[in-house]
């Protein structure tokens, strides 16, 4: 293993930063070139939203990395990826309220009963908004064991937002069924690793009594 | 007139297309549309040529007075589920059909069933440029100045009995060259039908062309139906057979979700799609901060359609 020394990781963690915003900067040269084609609103609702969706796969992937092959690393990343993923929900909800519904609130407020798959997604990004708000260092230490119990809603927003992708799409579900399928088991991976805690536990009951490696398991997932 | 319509494209080149369409969509599915820059340039390279162009085309009265939609717009955005599900992909995806020869079967009740080549019936008939507004079901709309003819006095010639009530339209089923027919998005082939009286209608026409050329592939070649005041989907594409029958038919769209998309198909901006509103449309090639525009009941041509259904609850028959 190599060993990176402190500037090294916030090296790092520049490089990570950056190809995240790659898409966005892919975007906004395809605007500036005329390049997002016939329908370029829909275009950026679809690759802002697309982005969205895997910033969120990406956020849930890290700790099965660790449950599966006990890898680390990536877990200091874990924040930004989420951050992304709001980022580009909150890009992709501007688009449909600046561009598709030219910020005109009266339209807005007739459009949205009207599709539920919009009511999904908003849903969806709504339940971001207070994880965002808490990825603090001194929101987590203030929160405790609540920031846990908190965050755990991101797998809510990301059921959403496959959701929302499933409910829009006309008659071709390949491409949702395959974001569907990476959340499937981004989410099971989490539910067998659970199980088999609670398998270990139950068999070793001295296990109950160390405490402190309890509350770090606890904390990974 | 235009007779020879056959491009030269090797079936090596119409491979390598399918081939980039599918690995494109991949690569897509997989990193994200960062490769999108690329895969359009490659796309537009492939479109074609410009098409050969109609010499005799008369203006009609029922054309729009209307900018018509960019060439480009019209033929790199399109709804052809027969070559991909995708906006981009039928520009690409379509150069391989093959469309002449091509002939179409008139059969059911009419006293001259028969099979009509498609050189004899476009020669037969007088054609006609008709800009007309496309509004999708999917709420964007264009302007398209399409080249063809009524359907009403085409279909006239064969003699439609008193048990011609509706008119079934039913496009090409060849998996070979239509690649989105492999996979059963919609049950294949696709089927579109008027009631008889919807079809004789001086506004429906078939079309053969665009912007005075002939009809792109991507677009419906080498025949398809428009019906300016219905939704896109009801304007079914390169056309093999017509059938006049007694029952209303069954069409692709209502057969896969029946309670989304009706038999009439009229563009009602109060009748909403039960998962979008249809009030509005986004105009196609209108800058990024323009508002949409609102949809008009019957697309605008609520003059000439509108008593069509009266009496009708257009609620129901959506």
């Amino acid at each position: 293993m190599i060993r990176i020394k402190r500037g090294g990781w916030r090296f790092v963690k520049l490089i990570v930063f950056s190809i995240s915003l790659l898409p966005l900067g892919s975007i906004v040269f395809d605007a500036v070139h005329h390049n997002l084609g016939a329908n370029p609103i829909q275009m950026l609702q679809y690759r802002t939203g697309d982005w969205a969706l895997r910033f969120l796969l990406i956020t849930l992937a890290l700790t099965p990395l660790k449950m599966l092959f006990g890898m680390v690393f990536q877990m200091r990343y874990r924040r930004m990826m989420g951050l992304f993923a709001f980022f580009y929900a909150s890009l992709h909800l501007t688009v449909y309220v600046g561009l598709d519904q030219s910020f005109s609130w009266a339209h807005i407020m007739e459009d949205i009963p009207k599709s539920p798959y919009i009511v999904v997604g908003l849903s969806a990004f709504l339940l971001l908004i207070p994880l965002a708000l808490t990825s603090t260092r001194r929101m987590i230490q203030r929160l405790g064991r609540n920031w846990q119990r908190l965050h755990r809603l991101i797998y809510a927003s990301a059921l959403l937002a496959v959701v929302h992708f499933f409910w829009l799409v006309k008659a071709d579900l390949r491409e949702p069924a395959i974001y569907a399928g990476v959340l499937a088991f981004l989410l099971g991976v989490r539910v067998v690793h659970a199980c088999r805690k609670v398998e270990v536990r139950r068999r070793k009951p001295e296990y109950r009594n160390q405490k402190s490696e309890d509350r770090i398991l606890i904390s990974n997932t | 007139m235009l007779i020879k319509t056959n491009r030269g494209i090797s079936s090596s080149e119409i491979t390598d297309a399918k081939l980039f369409l599918e690995r494109r969509r991949l690569i897509r599915i997989a990193i994200g549309s960062a490769i999108g820059t690329l895969g359009a340039g490659l796309a537009a390279h492939a479109a074609p040529g410009a098409p050969k162009a109609f010499e005799k085309v008369r203006k009609s009265d029922y054309s729009l007075q209307e900018e018509p939609t960019d060439y480009d717009y019209i033929t790199q955005y399109n709804n052809f589920y027969e070559f991909g599900t995708s906006k981009e992909a039928p520009a690409v995806l379509s150069q391989g059909l093959k469309t002449r020869p091509w002939s179409v079967v008139i059969e059911g009740e009419v006293e001259k069933p028969g099979v009509y080549d498609l050189e004899e019936i476009i020669l037969s008939q007088v054609l006609e440029e008709r800009i007309y507004r496309l509004r999708c079901v999917e709420a964007w709309s264009m302007v398209v100045p399409w080249v063809g003819f009524p359907l009403g006095q085409w279909l006239k010639q064969f003699n439609p009995t008193s048990r011609a009530k509706f008119v079934e339209f039913v496009t090409l089923f060849d998996p070979d060259q239509m690649p989105g027919q492999r996979r059963a998005v919609l049950d294949w082939p696709y089927v579109e039908g008027l009631r008889i009286d919807e079809a004789m209608h001086p506004l429906t026409i078939m079309v053969v062309g665009l912007y005075g050329k002939l009809l792109p592939n991507q677009n419906g070649a080498p025949l398809r139906l428009v019906v300016p005041w219905k939704y896109g989907f009801k304007s079914i594409k390169s056309i093999v057979k017509i059938r006049l029958i007694e029952q209303m038919p069954k069409t692709a769209w209502n057969k896969s979700a029946p309670n989304e998309y009706g038999f009439f198909a009229n563009v009602n901006p109060n009748v909403d799609h039960p998962r979008w509103s249809q009030k509005r449309e986004r105009v196609i090639g209108s800058g990024l901060f323009t508002p949409k525009r609102d949809t008009e009941l019957f697309n605008g041509y609520a003059e000439q359609v509108a008593h069509l259904y009266a009496g009708m609850d257009l609620r129901k028959f959506y």
